[in-house]
C-alpha cells in the first residue's frame, strides 16, 4: 500500500466521520422539525433562517451546562459509559460501501473504508457493543431508575438481536456472502434485496428500531416511568454524547438497511447513466442516491416516533419472542424452500 | 351494588384477532394520519413578529388616565385597591398643593400608585370600581422581566403620557 493510498484512506475516514457527525447533528434539528410538522406546528425557527443554527445552539448549551458526577457513582465507569456509546456508534460506518469505485485523476478510489469479508458480522458486533455504553452508564450512576433503564436496554437488545440475526441469515442465504461490498454489487440496477426478502426487511427494520432505542421501543429512557432512564444522572456533554450516539446509530442503521435491502448506491438506469457521464460522475450520483435512501429512512424513523405510542414492557417482550422470532424462522424456511426448488 | 346512573356499560374485552395482534394495519393507519397532518397548515403564530387578532375587550396592562386638560383623574380613593381580589394595588394619597392644579384634577391625588403585575389577575374589577374613570386595562401584555421587584409598576409606567407630548 503506497503513501497515496494511505492518504486517500485517511481522508475517507475523516470525511465519513465528519459526515456522520454532521448528519447526526442535523438529525436533531430534523427530528424537532418533523415532530413539529406532524403536530401542526412549525418547530424551532429562531436561530438563523428557519432555525438552521439550532443544533449549534443546542450543542453550545450542552457544553456550558454544569457537569455533575454523583458522589456515589463509580467515576471511571460513569465517564466510560457515554464514551463507549459514542465510540461504538461511530465505528459502525467503517464497512459500509458508500459508492462504486470512483476514478479521480487516474486514481481508482474505493468509497469504503474497509471491505472486510465478514462485514455484516462486524456491524452486528458493533451494534451489540452499543448496549454496553447504556448498561455501564446506568450501572455506574448508582441510581435505581438508571439501573432499571439499563436492565431494560440490555434485555431488549438481547431479545431483538436474535430476530435481527435470524432475519439476516435469510438474507445471507439469498446473497451467499457476508461482504457488504459484494451484497451491494449483487443488487445492481433494480435487483434490490427487499424484492426477494420483504418479510426479512420488515423484521430487520423492527429490530433496527429496537436496537437504536427509538420509539416505540424507547423503554430504556421511558420518561413516564423511569425519570430519564439510563441517563437520569447524566448532565452536560456526557448526556449530549448519549443523545448524539442515538442519532449516529440511527444514521448508521439507516445506511445498513439501505445497503442490505434497498440496493445501496444502485438505482434503475445506472448503466445508462454510467455510459453517459463517465467513471467520475456516475459513482457520485450513486452516492447521492444512497444518501437519499438514508435520509428517507431517517425520516421514517422520526415519522414512526411521532405516530406510535411506546410499547408496554410485556408487549415488547411478546412481540420480540412470540412474533418476530417465529416469523424470522419461518422466513428462513421459506427462503430455503424457495432456493432449493426454484 | 346498585349503579348510580343508567350510563354504565359493560364492555366485552375480546381477544385480539390476528391482524390486531401483529399491529401492522393499525400502525399503517396511524402513519397515514400523521402524514396527513404533515401537509396541514401549522397553527402556530410567530408571536413577536405576527400577532393574532385580539378581542375588543381584551384586558392588558393598566393605564391611569388623564382628563381632557391633561390632569390626572385618580383621586386616591382606594376603591380599586379595595375591589382588587388579588390585592395587587397599593397607593399613598397626598393633598394637592398650590400651583399643582394643572397636574391633578381634584384636591387629593395618589402620590404613589403601585400595581404588582405578578399578583394581578387582569379581572378588570378595578376598572369597574373606579368612580373617576381613572383606570383602564387597555394596554398591551405585561412584558417579561428578570426580577420580581421589576414587576411592581409605579406611576412612571402606569400614568398616560401628558397631552402636550
Amino acid at each position: 500500500m503506497g503513501i497515496a493510498d494511505i492518504i486517500i484512506k485517511f481522508s475517507l475516514i475523516v470525511v465519513i466521520f465528519a459526515i456522520s457527525l454532521l448528519i447526526a447533528m442535523y438529525s436533531t434539528y430534523a427530528e424537532r422539525k418533523v415532530a413539529a410538522f406532524l403536530q401542526d406546528r412549525i418547530g424551532p425557527d429562531r436561530a438563523g433562517p428557519w432555525g438552521i443554527f439550532q443544533p449549534l445552539a443546542d450543542g453550545g448549551k450542552m457544553f456550558l451546562k454544569e457537569e455533575i458526577i454523583p458522589t456515589n457513582a463509580n467515576g471511571f465507569l460513569f465517564i466510560a459509559g457515554p464514551s463507549l456509546a459514542i465510540l461504538t456508534a461511530c465505528i459502525g460506518s467503517a464497512v459500509i460501501p458508500w459508492g462504486q469505485k470512483i476514478v479521480v485523476a487516474g486514481h481508482v478510489v474505493d468509497l469504503q473504508v474497509t471491505d472486510i469479508n465478514v462485514g455484516i458480522l462486524y456491524i452486528f458486533g458493533v451494534v451489540s457493543l452499543g448496549v454496553y455504553g447504556v448498561m455501564i452508564g446506568g450501572w455506574a450512576s448508582n441510581n435505581k431508575y438508571s439501573l432499571l433503564g439499563a436492565i431494560r436496554a440490555a434485555s431488549q437488545n438481547i431479545s431483538y438481536e436474535i430476530s435481527m440475526g435470524l432475519s439476516i441469515i435469510a438474507l445471507l442465504m439469498v446473497t451467499g456472502t457476508l461482504s457488504l461490498r459484494q451484497i451491494a454489487e449483487q443488487q445492481h440496477s433494480w435487483h434490490w434485496n427487499v424484492l426477494y426478502q420483504p418479510l426479512g426487511f420488515l423484521l430487520f427494520i423492527v429490530c433496527a428500531f429496537a436496537e437504536t432505542n427509538r420509539a416505540p421501543f424507547d423503554l430504556p429512557e421511558c420518561e413516564t416511568e423511569l425519570v430519564g432512564g439510563y441517563h437520569t444522572e447524566y448532565s452536560s456533554m456526557k448526556l449530549g454524547f448519549y443523545l448524539f450516539a442515538e442519532y449516529i446509530n440511527m444514521f448508521v442503521s439507516s445506511a445498513v438497511m439501505a445497503t442490505l435491502y434497498w440496493g445501496g448506491y444502485n438505482y434503475p438506469g445506472m448503466d445508462w447513466m454510467a455510459a453517459h457521464t463517465g467513471p467520475t460522475i456516475a459513482p457520485l450520483i450513486g452516492v447521492a442516491v444512497l444518501f437519499i435512501k438514508i435520509f428517507a429512512f431517517i425520516f421514517f424513523f422520526m415519522w414512526v416516533r411521532w405516530t406510535i405510542p411506546r410499547f408496554r414492557y410485556d408487549q415488547l417482550m411478546d412481540l420480540g419472542w412470540k412474533a418476530l422470532i417465529p416469523l424470522a424462522i419461518a422466513n428462513i424456511i421459506l427462503t430455503g424452500l424457495f432456493i432449493t426448488f426454484k | 351494588m346498585e349503579p348510580l346512573s343508567n350510563k354504565r356499560k359493560v364492555l366485552e374485552s375480546k381477544p385480539m384477532n390476528f391482524w390486531e395482534r401483529i399491529y401492522l394495519p393499525s400502525i399503517l393507519q396511524g402513519l397515514a394520519i400523521t402524514m396527513k397532518h404533515f401537509w396541514k397548515k401549522p397553527a402556530t403564530t410567530r408571536y413577536p413578529e405576527e400577532r393574532r387578532e385580539y378581542s375588543e375587550n381584551f384586558r392588558g396592562m393598566h393605564s391611569l388616565k388623564r382628563d381632557e386638560n391633561g390632569k390626572e383623574r385618580c383621586t386616591a380613593c382606594g376603591l380599586c385597591a379595595l375591589s382588587c381580589p388579588a390585592e395587587a394595588i397599593t397607593m399613598i394619597a397626598a393633598e394637592r398643593q398650590k400651583g399643582e392644579e394643572h397636574l391633578y384634577r381634584e384636591e387629593k391625588y395618589a402620590a404613589v400608585y403601585e400595581i404588582n403585575m405578578l399578583r394581578c389577575i387582569f379581572c378588570g374589577l378595578c376598572e369597574e370600581a373606579c368612580p373617576k374613570e381613572a383606570i383602564y386595562l387597555d394596554g398591551d401584555h405585561v412584558p417579561a422581566d428578570y426580577l420580581r421587584k421589576d414587576f411592581i409598576y409605579g406611576k412612571d409606567k402606569l400614568v398616560e403620557a401628558p397631552l402636550n407630548q
